[in-house]
């Protein structure tokens, strides 16, 4: 019995010193897959997880292999798929947001590249998100979030104003909203809605520069942040920040229902730059408003700037990934299913908006479809759209840029300091 | 009397320590949770690690990162004004509060079963709540501007005087408890001699309560200071580090640095100085106070 006991004491100690210690490391998982059979889905958890759910089922009764889908929570998705893909556990089918997050996955080797052929079924500024070094390696499989100006159409009709189509319209609305006593731009600035301010310095650089610039940043030219036009964003930035355009306060806002979204509703903000989202928020705090009282327009042109006024920043989508230790060709053929007529009406009944090509012909059948047909109009027509800046750099870049620009921000670092510290962040 | 030459024999009258047997399931505890993992963390801040690709040793690049990274010693700054801002304001509220409540009215028991209710709380619920309540247009600060500012979570001290409010109003209940029960604990011999002596309240308080409290001061204090030192949802939740990184603690750094940077070695070096941080304050502390030696403030009674 002792000398059991001390054996099983012996090697318990071990092995956990062991898991401890290696089992993290990442072993690659067994790639060794046959080409059909069983896929894990990890799906985030959303509005949309029935259509997913249905699709699901749609494809498994088909006999093609079999897929099992795993919803997961907004928070932490990351951080588990990230530890999951580091170890034997990792899923076969992923959600993800494109971009950087996928950009470690494909270097480390995890990712499968998909056919080109599938391409042909979605809009193009929407696949890019989804390309790494040029290798198709994510599928669009949820609707697009642009990011655009909402208003508040009461507030505009009281003043007689109309919503600003340049800049200079908008620097003279924020003297008008603010000589009534209104915060002209909601912006939520508390550290953890940083991202709210980070959707301001991409629109103007794009307009000042074009999405070229950010391109090169995203390829790996990091000295690029030395460009002219990212002193001169900063600048701008601060110059609205100084006449009031955001209010006092905004260092303690926060985003949504009992920030920003009920701060634009009651009238005591006029406008707020916001990904398309913030509809269905105010849907669900100010059914009333959201249908009589919320404008929306694309963000104005910047006089001078080198980018096109219809270009879009925001999410272009989601994306569906294949891992290497899935079953390659159900994966595949499942994600044939994203733009199949039943998923794609699916989805617009959820009020999103699909970036497939043949999504036009549902919008007629959105909650709102003055609001849907916006929307993919925007995406549609536009000659780029550049992926928000956090998730196409990856949370390792992406993290610290939103603590620098929130300091800019917060009046804590200066144009220049900006600059410097944002240079300083990758060595 | 045979049957009491048996119970002699079973149980010799010596006072024997027990035996170390008694100590495995407590120490096997202590590797496999505590031991082992600080092994790991200190072999990882010796390694870059990405959490993807196996790490790879890199000597001790991580460590001179760290003593030439400015954002640590701000860390540790915010970490200690954190701790001290949280003694400070705790100490005397819970004191206080505790020895009120160990009074045996019914109005204070009533009155004591509000207060100890924050307690029951999530740390997660209790920092969502408050950051609710520390709105600027719609919370306590649109009512109350001369007392929160209008920008309370906009400035370093206004965000760390938050962190300081949400913590006090959590964990003040719980050291309260503890001086609760002290308090309770006093004879009231005491008490009755003194005021034969002509001892007012005040003096009572000072010259009985209060010494009486020494032990359960220190351990309170040492509770304040290993949980500030580990305290790290709180300042997730309610300020994210913010302003800039104002208030990113150190626990919070090493979250930030591992979970969201994915940096896990850098992380480590982190983590390992918190856990010599958390182990040299834990250990001065009990050294100072002589809590070791663990005297009785019963003597002479």
């Amino acid at each position: 019995m002792n000398s059991v006991s001390r054996r099983w004491f012996l090697t318990a100690t071990a092995a956990t010193t062991l898991s401890v210690t290696v089992a993290g490391c990442g072993s690659s998982g067994s790639s060794t897959s046959s080409p059909t059979g069983n896929v894990d889905f990890w799906t985030l958890q959303d509005p949309t997880n029935s259509v997913q759910k249905t699709a699901v089922d749609t494809f498994n009764s088909a006999g093609k292999g079999k897929v099992t889908m795993t919803v997961i929570a907004t928070d932490g998705y990351k951080d588990k798929l990230r530890t999951a893909m580091g170890s034997a556990k990792m899923p076969g089918l992923f959600f993800s947001w494109g971009g950087g997050s996928l950009n470690d996955y494909v270097t480390a080797g995890k990712l499968v590249t998909l056919d080109t052929a599938l391409e042909s079924h979605f809009l193009p500024s929407a696949l890019a998100a989804g390309k790494v070094g040029g290798k198709l390696v994510g599928i669009p499989c949820r609707g697009t979030q642009p990011v655009f100006l909402f208003y508040n159409k009461k507030l505009f009709a009281d003043a007689g104003v109309e919503p600003p189509t340049t800049y200079a319209e908008l620097q003279n609305l924020v003297k008008v909203f603010k000589g009534k006593g209104i915060t002209p731009f909601a912006l939520a600035g508390n550290a953890s809605s940083s991202w709210t301010e980070l959707m301001w310095v991409e629109y103007l650089v794009d307009r000042l520069a074009g999405p070229e610039l950010f391109d090169k940043i995203q390829g790996g030219d990091w000295s690029q942040w030395k460009d002219p036009a990212i002193l001169k964003t900063a600048q701008m930035i601060k110059e609205l920040v100084d006449s009031g355009a955001f209010g006092k306060k905004f260092g303690s806002v926060a985003y949504g229902p009992g920030g920003t979204t009920t701060l634009l509703n009651k009238g005591k903000a006029a406008m707020v730059l916001m990904g398309s989202w913030e509809y269905a928020t105010q849907q669900a705090e100010a059914p009333d408003f959201a249908k009589n009282g919320l404008g929306y327009v694309a963000f104005p042109s910047v006089e001078g700037g080198k980018g096109d006024a219809g270009n879009v920043v925001g999410n272009p989508t989601n994306y569906l990934s294949v891992t290497t230790s899935a079953a390659k060709q159900t994966a595949t053929e499942f994600l044939k299913t994203t733009y199949s007529d039943s998923y794609v009406q699916g989805l617009v009944e959820k009020g999103e908006v699909p970036v497939t090509s043949n999504a036009a012909q549902y919008l007629a059948k959105a909650a709102d479809p003055a609001y849907a047909k916006f929307q993919y109009d925007l995406v549609q027509k536009a000659p780029s759209f550049t992926q928000s800046w956090d998730q196409a750099l990856g949370l390792t870049l992406g993290t610290p840029l939103l603590t620098e620009i929130q300091k800019l921000f917060n009046g804590q670092s200066s144009p220049e300091q900006f600059v410097s510290a944002v240079l300083a962040i990758k060595k | 009397m045979r049957k009491q030459r048996v119970r002699d024999r079973a149980a010799p009258p010596t006072l024997e320590r027990p035996g170390v047997a008694w100590a495995v399931p407590g120490l096997l505890f202590f590797l496999v949770f505590a031991v082992a993992p600080m092994v790991g963390v200190l072999y990882l801040s010796f390694t870059h690690w990405d959490g993807l690709n196996p790490p790879q040793f890199t000597g001790a690049a991580n460590w001179s990162r760290f003593f030439g990274d400015s954002q640590v010693w701000q860390s540790t700054t915010v970490t200690g004004v954190l701790l001290i801002g949280n003694i400070v304001v705790q100490a005397p509220v819970s004191i206080l509060l505790g020895v009120w409540a160990a009074g045996h009215q019914r109005n204070r028991a009533i009155l004591s079963a509000v207060f100890f209710l924050p307690l029951l709380l999530s740390t997660a619920a209790t920092a969502i709540m408050w950051r609710q309540l520390l709105d600027p247009n719609f919370g306590l600060p649109a009512k109350f501007e001369w007392l929160f500012g209008s920008n309370p979570m906009g400035t370093q001290q206004g965000a760390i005087a938050c962190l300081v409010l949400v913590t006090t109003w959590q964990f003040v209940p719980f050291h309260s408890l503890l001086y609760q029960g002290a308090a309770r604990a006093i004879p009231h011999t005491l008490y009755q001699a003194a005021s034969i002596d002509g001892a007012g309240r005040v003096r009572q308080f000072v010259h009985i309560t209060l010494p009486q409290l020494r032990n359960t001061m220190i351990t309170s204090t040492i509770f304040m200071v290993v949980g500030g030192l580990t305290a790290f949802d709180i300042v997730l939740l309610l300020t994210n580090g913010g302003p800039g990184t104002d208030t990113a603690i150190l626990p919070f750094s090493m979250y930030q640095t591992a979970f969201r940077t994915y940096d896990y070695g850098y992380a480590s070096a982190i983590a390992s100085f918190l856990l010599v941080l958390a182990t040299g304050a834990s250990v001065l502390l009990t050294k100072l106070s002589g809590y070791d030696k663990m005297t009785s403030t019963m003597e002479g009674l």
